[in-house]
């Protein structure tokens, strides 16, 4: 069953490159989403054993994290399939700047969203921490190409410092795994084996200096990859400038494949009964992502950078509530669920909006809805959902992170956590509730008349947003037992008493 | 065995101080293969006791690949674009010697309280993977041709290499081949960028791409 | 002070001039001509020896004894210095301090010399030249002092001789390693060699040691020579004893094995100044810090 969903998409991905016409590679890539969805369905039901001699097997956070980047791969499967309809085409005039440029074939791109799903479950089946690093720098590979879809210098750019950033931050982790290995060899004889069972049970025989620079290695290395500051400054390049397919996928699915990364290192590090070390180096990052990306977010006129810099506050308040300890390990979990869930809804609206109005400023964007009705509903949901307003389920994620917090009586941390909610709230509302319910410009150059009535709204473009929106109402209004159950289980395995 | 080991590493830390006050283009990228030679030597010499088959083939492996082929890829890429010295770098060179005559002594003062538990070998062979590592990020710092970044990315991957072998007495095909596979991919992956990125800019100094800001 | 060191001594003072009569014979092999004789500068002294001197009215008594006092010193530091492990002559803890001090007493003067002319050229040969060796003294220093913590000795003979095979420590093999190549380069810039400086040029521009000479003639001269070739032999027996840290049960066989030393050194040297250019003179600096980062990794290594 492992193998299968490892499997699936990877060899999916290898056939997209060589089938020729578009509409068999879009189908294919609809069907591997779909089996990939039904075979991570199956493992609600039943969950599968561990295989490989315990490398792969599948505990309640690899669950939980495995089908939100499948059911968030299943939504976005079928919006690209719409936006290669509307992308195909030989040259585009670049919206920014005016020059023509052509874009990636769509078969490798196909092909490296195949790959980089394969890679991303790839994180959350697997057991053995080498494995897991291993597979954490193959996202970054599969995904680098993605996000040099357009191909022009500002997308490369983007490209190249993600590239480059993140593959210096997994270095780092490989030589904190190194040295976690070197901890390990004073416990046992004959060396440790670094899968997570024999790492949890003889936690406690780990030499405490190699394991605190081990962690602190990994922590840097795995926050680049999950965008905690001050390692966070690929994000708003290379979510402004992907696809917003790709955009969703990172926010949605990647940052938290990092974060199943920092979790299990801190389930070791608490089974060390070092927990307090590890906890507190995680509040530090986490306040800090926090009060950066509040600082950044105001006054910032770009609309995609708004949710870039929206996703390194959500992996602070993540950092944070696990880092925390007790109850908020499970705030942190839920949030992570409705955080993913929000984001990859506003990534894929943004891309309608950005079709629609041809600008990225989010000055220049007025009055959508009246143009773009649905669109301009979700995209009011979205933040409405992301800075944290019941019924959605983020509302009650924070709230729960909150009582985590003051519940171990860091009143000044909960004052600087509500602070920094509280500017994130004011600077995204000023930049998006304009946009929504502003008057249109008068008639500039470009895309930007004012258009009175309702543009009809491709069916494509607007399911797949709304399908994670009322999700994440859902989530919000009644949180269902079956997830309540592997929210605990999981939070119960980081460290966190309920 | 000792001595030889002793001045492997020694010759390890002349490479690093090569690479950080060179400005010629080629003459890095020869000092990073050297760097990889040196590497297998010492795994060789390290394990000269007992030595395996599949360790052999391992060292075999990544010098063929760490000291040839990504070598080769990167001079591909630095002839596509035209570029054979890294004329201002943003620190400059008698300053980057001398930074890295300090990371030395830094990574001695580190390494003293690191002792590795039942390592054999040599006890200069952690301060001077710690120092590569450190070698490594300061040149993707403080360079501005991307080539040179890759470069430092392969060193800094050069010095992991060296500190898993430092303690990997039971495991050193694992450490090979971690590294071996990572530094193939991603020097793979970064040298097809370079070439899109002088394709696209016309240089390759990474301290002008600045379009995307703040 | 054995009858070995004093005949050390004696060969040094009689044969230092032939070193710099190699030097010319290898470059000009190596370049495919004949080359001048190998004893052509005890010629150059002879005949120097037997001219007289202009002295400038500008210059003063200062000027005059430049040559003669650098001489002296370069005398007295030879008397420092042993030949692998033949002791010199004499030897006290501290003395590699006072053979360093010496030389760059050596130099001092010979800078004052040239300033005191007055004359543009001989300014900026002196600036140069204390550049360079301002950069160059740390090389040799730490260089110096790497090898005494190896050989847990503070006089110079003391340490070649702890360190001369097969009483050495074996740790010292990377350490003798690294010293022998920084020394090399500091020889070649103290002693005015390509590629710091070439003392073929005729342009006054580039010059850099024979700049601060122009001016001197007659006696003056070759004392100033005589005492560049001193310091050469200096330096070499130095890098013979650092490089080939060997002893044989005998003292006869070590002084002989380490003459040979001496003029391989020279040797070497003709070679590397046939192979290279002289490099820009914004580039010295640069081998002049790899010197000093080299010695710096010998100490550390020795330290630990």
């Amino acid at each position: 069953m492992i193998w299968a969903i490892l499997f699936v998409p990877a060899l999916c991905g290898c056939l997209c490159p060589v089938i020729r016409p578009s509409w068999p590679r879009r189908a294919l890539l609809l069907a591997a989403a779909a089996l990939q969805a039904a075979l991570v369905g199956s493992c609600w039901v039943r969950r599968p054993a561990d295989t490989a001699a315990g490398w792969l097997g599948l505990d309640a956070a690899g669950l939980l994290f495995l089908s939100l980047t499948t059911a968030l791969f299943l939504v976005t499967a079928v919006y690209a399939v719409g936006y290669f309809r509307q992308e195909a085409g030989a040259k585009r005039r670049d919206w920014e700047e005016g020059f023509l440029f052509t874009n990636r074939p769509e078969a490798m791109f196909t092909a490296c969203l195949l790959w980089f799903l394969a890679a991303m479950s790839l994180v959350s089946v697997s057991r053995h921490l080498g494995l897991l690093w291993a597979a954490v720098e193959a996202t970054t590979l599969a995904s680098a190409p993605l996000i040099y879809f357009h191909r022009h210098h500002r997308s490369l750019e983007a490209a190249w410092k993600y590239l480059l950033i993140c593959s210096v931050g997994i270095a780092l982790a490989m030589l904190g795994n190194f040295f976690l290995a070197v901890a390990g060899s004073a416990a046992s004889e004959d060396g440790l084996r670094l899968t997570l069972d024999s790492l949890l049970e003889s936690a406690a025989g780990l030499d405490p200096t190699w394991f605190k620079a081990a962690f602190i290695l990994c922590l840097v290395g795995y926050g680049t990859k999950m965008g905690l500051a001050p390692m966070h400054t690929w994000l708003p390049d290379a979510h402004s400038e992907a696809p917003s397919i790709v955009s969703a996928l990172l926010s949605g699915a990647l940052l938290n494949c990092a974060f199943l990364a920092l979790l299990r290192l801190h389930a070791v590090s608490c089974a060390a009964a070092l927990g307090d070390f590890s906890g507190s180096l995680l509040m530090l990052l986490g306040l800090l992502s926090m009060v950066l990306a509040a600082l950044f977010l105001i006054h910032q006129s770009d609309f995609k950078r708004m949710l870039a810099y929206s996703s390194v506050e959500n992996m602070g308040i993540l950092a944070l509530g696990v880092g925390s300890g007790g109850v908020a390990v499970f705030g942190s979990l839920f949030h992570a669920v409705n955080h993913s869930l929000v984001k990859a809804m506003l990534f894929l609206a943004a891309g309608n909006i950005l079709a629609a109005c041809h600008t990225k400023s989010s000055a220049e964007v007025r009055g959508l809805l009246r143009s773009h009705p649905v669109t301009a509903a979700l995209w009011l949901a979205g933040l409405l959902a992301v800075i944290g307003m019941p019924p959605f389920g983020a509302f009650f994620s924070e709230l729960v992170v909150l009582r985590g917090i003051v519940g171990a009586g860091r009143y000044a941390l909960a004052a600087v956590y509500l602070a920094a909610l509280g500017v994130t709230f004011v600077a995204m509302a000023r930049i998006v509730l304009p946009m929504v319910f502003g008057k249109g410009q008068a008639g500039d150059e470009g895309g930007r008349v004012p258009i009175r009535t309702a543009v009809p709204e491709p069916l494509w473009a607007i399911l797949p947003p709304l399908a994670l929106c009322l999700a994440a109402v859902a989530v919000g209004l009644h949180l269902p037992a079956w997830l309540n159950a592997v929210l605990q289980s999981a939070a119960a395995q980081a460290g966190g008493q309920p | 065995m000792a001595t030889l080991l002793d001045m492997l590493v020694v010759l390890l830390v002349l490479a690093n101080f090569r690479l950080l006050g060179s400005s010629r283009l080629l003459a890095c990228i020869r000092t990073v293969a050297a760097q990889a030679v040196l590497l297998g030597a010492t795994a060789v010499c390290a394990n000269w006791a007992h030595l395996e088959g599949e360790l052999v083939l391992i060292v075999c492996s990544s010098v063929a690949i760490k000291a040839v082929l990504l070598p080769w890829l990167l001079r591909r890429a630095a002839r596509e674009a035209a570029v054979t010295r890294e004329v201002e770098p943003l620190i400059g060179f008698s300053l980057s010697l001398l930074a890295g005559a300090g990371l030395l002594a830094v990574c001695l003062l580190i390494a003293a309280p690191l002792r590795v538990p039942g390592a054999p070998s040599s006890g200069l062979m952690i301060p001077a993977s710690l120092f590569t590592i450190l070698t490594g990020l300061f040149l993707i710092v403080a360079r501005k041709k991307a080539v040179t970044q890759v470069l430092g990315y392969l060193c800094m991957e050069n010095g992991i290499h060296a500190f898993g072998m430092a303690f990997a007495v039971r495991e050193p095909l694992l450490v090979g081949m971690a590294v071996l596979l990572d530094v193939l991919a991603a020097v793979l992956v970064m040298g097809i960028a370079i070439y899109h990125i002088s394709r696209e800019f016309d240089h390759i100094d990474t301290d002008r791409l600045t379009a995307l800001k703040e | 002070m054995t009858f070995l060191s004093v005949l050390h001594l004696l060969l040094a003072l009689a044969g230092a001039p032939l070193l710099a009569g190699i030097i010319h014979r290898v470059k000009a092999r190596t370049a495919g001509r004949r080359g001048p004789p190998l004893l052509q500068l005890y010629f150059d002294l002879g005949k120097l020896l037997k001219k007289g001197a202009v002295y400038s009215r500008t210059t003063t008594w200062v000027f005059k004894a430049g040559p003669i006092v650098g001489l002296a010193a370069a005398v007295l530091s030879l008397s420092l210095v042993p030949l692998g492990p033949v002791p010199a002559v004499a030897a006290f803890p501290g003395d590699l301090i006072l053979m360093v001090y010496l030389l760059g007493l050596m130099r001092f003067v010979t800078v004052l010399a040239a300033l005191d002319t007055g004359s543009a050229f001989e300014g900026l040969g002196a600036s140069r030249e204390v550049q360079f060796s301002a950069l160059a003294e740390p090389a040799l220093l730490l260089g110096l002092g790497a090898l005494a913590a190896t050989a847990r000795d503070m006089s110079l003979s003391g340490i070649f001789s702890g360190l001369s095979l097969p009483a050495a420590p074996p740790s010292a093999a990377p350490v003798l390693l690294l010293v022998s190549a920084a020394t090399f380069i500091v020889l070649l810039a103290e002693n005015a060699r390509i590629p710091i400086d070439d003392p073929n040029t005729h342009l006054e521009l580039t010059m850099v040691h024979e700049a601060m000479v122009l001016d001197h003639g007659g006696v003056d001269l070759a004392a100033i020579e005589y005492g560049s070739s001193l310091k050469l032999w200096i330096f070499a027996a130095l890098l013979s004893g650092v490089a080939l840290p060997v002893a044989t049960g005998s003292s006869a066989a070590d002084l002989l094995l380490h003459l040979a030393g001496v003029l391989a050194v020279a040797v070497a040297i003709g070679l590397v100044e046939s192979g290279m250019a002289r490099l820009r003179l914004l580039r010295v600096p640069q081998l002049l810090l790899a010197a000093s980062v080299l010695s710096l990794l010998a100490l550390a290594l020795a330290l630990r």
